[in-house]
């Protein structure tokens, strides 16, 4: 259960290089301080990590910092990773504050750019937590030390006589204060300390760590201030529209570009030509799609052009496949033996023979899309073999080295600004749109700001593949779960699995049943799919969490539990290695059940008298370090399904950083999870089908029920909160679902209304 | 191309554009107010929502030449409006937002509804903002803040 997602595969890249040997907390070990005078007799203080910057070719000491303390004693931090919607951009330089003990209405947040000074720089797999935790603490108490260091050199005092607060050093005895402002200057001439020797505080005298502040461009956003990706404007800009292929990756026979380019308000279009190797059908690698681009003085009269383009298409091998057909492979597969074992505990066949019962079951879920609000877009400026970039972007990193390859220029002469995305969700995880900005860019001579219209964004996703789960279990005469058997159909050729359609040894029940096999087959394919938020485990979720809950019905138990029941006493599991040079925590069993036991009494779980056609239904899912148990109330009528209410309990350790956006994350990620159940993107002819928001139904004001939220404190470092309330939510809904009708849904998306009493 | 005269948040402006031009479009690449945002282009998620002589309207489905003497008023205006700020502050005070990309549209449509009804309940606030997609799914937040600006108690009394 403690898996590796595809997202971390996809961040590997960029992890590996900081954290060669271990985990989260490795950083530290690694981090070492610089310091130096800034303009105006300020401090200045970064830190890095020596082996990228070496790495890098980057000098040791980085002119960027984390922390600028002006004379005024006005703080200034860097956020360093890019702002999605997980409130990062407060979160990290909270870590910071609270350790330099400055007052937060004092600190102003800077956004960074992209830098190798900063470390990586990404936001996805719910890993800013984990991975910043320790290090920017640290960053903060090292500031506090050196700023105590100058102040105790200037009073000819012991260091530890004194103590700060909100930003002044104070000497205890003789009661002298001087500000941090005023000791700047001074200790920006201090060596740095090494950083893993400084004590850090203690949570009970946090000030700042475990506060609900909100959101530091929280005023911008309700004054409609420019902020996100495609409000950039630069000097000499133009606007592009791209049109590719509605199947994905063909080439251009012939286009109407000379008709085009007569149209009034159109500057120029022009064949952008496919990269050889395109990437496809990996979501993450994705380059350039060949295509048209149509560059105008504004966005709408390139848009306008565009309907009047006529391309023809080249036949493309890809136009054989469809959401049909793959669901006719999965059928005829589950037939046969899995062609990859994933796990093998016991002996699943003599276990069910001597099963009292067994339970067969096929599950499905469809390919889902990311539909960010903000469609798809980025800003470049090509000039002179370097090239500027304002992205909304989850990972700036990979962008700037596939517009370097793509371009054939040095990734030192790609410049990357983070700009706030309209929602990333996984999709800005993928870099497409940047590397395509910068070939029309280049290509137009110009500044150019290329933004997508819905229906590229939906039809040139990095969808969330489908997937299908034949599974067979058995029971013994107590209702006891003795084997366990998941043949995955899913995605992928020879031994390539797709991006986000895999499994791991250790999916739940894994571990908890003697007799277990999990095994793939793979279903080839040409479209992209990619990270969607909580990948593989939301759609992994549904089919493990409703057919558990279809065991406890079988074995005559309360679904809670069941569960409780296989988890079984409160142990810590080993530790699954480290993957993709990151260390994974081990999976502890009293931190499941203690979600469970908080969900349970939190909702009134088995408490309370339904009434005739409401149900409750239950899940747990651990994922991205999280253990979350949900809890979903539906009420069936004549009309059809009603949601109630959702309760979300988690445990992602001993600390909430920020509480405000805590909250808001797992109400979202509930919801969203919610979202998930009525979406499908199906494909036609090598192509999806759907093409805007009126064909893919997002979860709207009056279809979201209200949710309540708690969280469970335990003794682990804490963890994200991105993405580990979404998976349990989906399955909790189905079974609330089947709780409230006796109809079990094993199909994604469902209607609402198909599920009816009288 | 054609010369257009339309009131934005009190001011007379002029664009000399194609009268088929969304609003939205106008308002973003010809007045250079980016507050309004692009979603969808088909009037189903309620990013670019702008007020018509105080009705929400969908930016991205209004021509320009539809807008004639009308007023508009953006989210870079509705804090001159009383009830706009209301909700504004409102917003600030629960932290309602995430990506914050929908916000603005929320806000305009929030403001509608508290203009011409000053407490609203549930059902009220569900009609009014089902046109408003939030694909961070900030709802809950969403519904209190509208709540918390009427100066009604913000628990979501939907509660079972």
């Amino acid at each position: 259960m403690a898996r590796t997602s595809t997202l971390e595969q996809a961040t590997a890249t960029t992890a590996v290089q900081a954290m060669p040997e271990s985990g989260p907390a490795a950083i530290s070990r690694r981090t070492f301080l610089t310091v130096s005078a800034a303009a105006g007799g300020g401090l200045l203080l970064g830190f890095t990590l020596p082996q990228l910057a070496k790495a890098n070719g980057a000098a040791a000491a980085p002119l960027n910092a984390f922390v600028r303390i002006a004379r005024d004693g006005i703080v200034t931090i860097i956020a360093k990773s890019p702002e999605v919607g997980q409130g990062v951009k407060n979160m990290l330089p909270m870590l910071i504050a609270e350790e330099l003990d400055v007052a937060w209405k004092n600190v102003r947040i800077e956004q960074a750019k992209l830098d190798p000074v900063y470390g990586p720089q990404f936001a996805g797999g719910s890993f800013s937590t984990p991975m910043h935790w320790d290090s920017l603490r640290r960053v903060g108490a090292a500031g506090r030390h050196m700023l105590v260091t100058a102040a105790a050199q200037t009073w000819g005092v012991p260091a530890e006589e004194c103590e700060t607060s909100e930003g002044v050093v104070r000497h205890k005895g003789s009661g002298k204060t001087l500000t941090y402002g005023e000791l700047a200057a001074k200790a920006a001439r201090l060596k740095a300390p090494d950083p893993n020797s400084l004590k850090l505080k203690d949570p009970k005298d946090y000030k700042i760590i475990g506060q609900p502040l909100p959101g530091v461009d929280n005023p911008l956003i309700v004054e409609g201030k420019p902020l996100f990706g495609i409000d950039v404007k630069v000097p000499g800009m133009r606007h592009a529209v791209f049109q590719k292929s509605p199947v994905v990756g063909s080439r251009i026979v012939s286009a109407n570009i000379d008709e085009i380019k007569a149209l009034p308000g159109v500057r120029n279009a022009f064949i952008v030509r496919g990269a050889d190797d395109n990437g496809l059908p990996d979501g993450m690698s994705v380059t350039v799609l060949e295509g048209v681009a149509i560059v105008a003085d504004s966005w709408w009269v390139a848009e306008r052009a565009r309907q009047k383009l006529k391309i023809e298409w080249a036949e493309n091998p890809i136009a054989t496949q469809s959401s049909k057909s793959f669901a006719e492979q999965a059928e005829r597969l589950s037939k046969e033996a899995p062609t990859k074992v994933v796990r093998k505990d016991g002996d699943v066949d003599a276990a069910l023979g001597r099963a009292a019962k067994t339970v067969e079951a096929a599950y499905a879920y469809p390919f889902l899309s990311h539909a960010t609000l903000e469609p798809q877009n980025c800003t470049a400026h090509y000039k002179n073999g370097k090239v500027e970039i304002w992205a909304p972007t989850q990972m700036p990193d990979r962008g700037r080295a596939l517009v370097a390859s793509t371009l054939g220029i040095k990734p030192e002469d790609v410049t990357i600004h983070l700009i706030r995305c309209g929602g990333g969700f996984g999709r800005r995880l993928a870099n497409d749109y940047m590397v395509e900005a910068a070939v029309i860019s280049k290509m137009q001579g110009e500044p150019v700001k290329l933004v997508w219209n819905r229906t590229d964004d939906m039809r040139h996703d990095m969808y969330r593949p489908a997937g299908f789960h034949y599974f067979k279990a058995g029971l013994d005469a107590d209702g006891k779960l003795i084997a366990f058997r998941d043949h995955f159909v899913t995605f992928g050729e020879g031994d390539k699995v797709a991006s986000s359609a895999e499994i791991t040894e250790n999916e739940f029940p894994a571990r908890f049943v003697d007799n277990l096999e999990i095994g793939m087959s793979l279903i080839p394919l040409g479209i992209p799919t990619g990270p969607l938020r909580a990948p593989g485990s939301n759609g992994l979720a549904f089919a493990f969490g409703s057919f558990m809950d279809e065991l406890a019905h079988a074995a005559g138990k309360d679904p809670l539990e069941f569960l409780l029941e296989v988890f079984g006493e409160p142990r810590v599991l080993e530790a699954p290695p480290p993957a993709f040079g990151m260390r994974m925590p081990p999976f502890d069993v009293g931190r499941a059940r203690g979600v469970l036991e908080l969900v349970r009494e939190k909702s009134g779980w088995g408490q309370r008298q339904l009434p005739k056609g409401t149900g409750m239904g239950v899940a747990f899912y651990y994922s991205h370090m999280g253990y979350f148990a949900e809890v979903v109330q539906v009420t069936a009528g004549p009309q059809g399904i009603k949601l109630d209410k959702i309760w979300v309990a988690g445990d992602v350790g001993s600390q909430i950083i920020n509480p405000s956006m805590a909250k808001n994350q797992c109400e979202g990620a509930a919801l969203d999870g919610i979202g998930e159940c009525f979406q499908e993107i199906t494909i036609e002819g090598g192509s999806v089908v759907q093409s805007n928001l009126h064909e893919y139904p997002l979860l709207r004001m009056n279809q979201a029920p209200p949710v309540e939220v708690h969280f469970r404190l335990s003794d682990a470092p804490p963890t994200g909160l991105g993405e580990p309330a979404l998976p349990p939510a989906i399955p909790a809904l189905c079974n609330a679902i089947f709780a409230a009708t006796g109809q079990r849904v094993r199909k994604l998306p469902i209607k609402l209304t198909d599920f009816r009493i009288t | 191309m054609a010369a257009f005269t339309i009131t934005v948040n009190g001011e007379k402006r002029t664009v000399d554009v194609d009268g088929e031009m969304p609003l939205l479009w106008v308002l973003r690449d010809e007045l250079d107010l980016k507050g309004t945002k692009f979603g969808c282009g088909i009037a189903q998620c309620g990013a670019c929502t702008v007020h018509i002589n105080g009705t929400p309207v969908r930016s991205c489905v209004t021509p320009i030449a539809a807008v004639g003497e009308a007023e508009v008023t953006t989210i870079e205006g509705i804090g001159a409006d009383p009830v706009g700020k209301k909700v504004q502050e409102a917003w600030l005070e629960l932290d309602v937002p995430q990506c914050g990309y929908c916000q603005a549209g929320q806000i305009m449509s929030a403001t509608a509804l508290l203009s011409k009804n000053a407490q609203p309940n549930d059902k009220d606030i569900d009609n009014a903002m089902s046109g408003n997609i939030c694909r961070c799914a900030t709802y809950t937040r969403i519904r209190a803040a509208i709540k918390q600006a009427a100066g009604l108690p913000t628990a979501d009394s939907r509660e079972v």
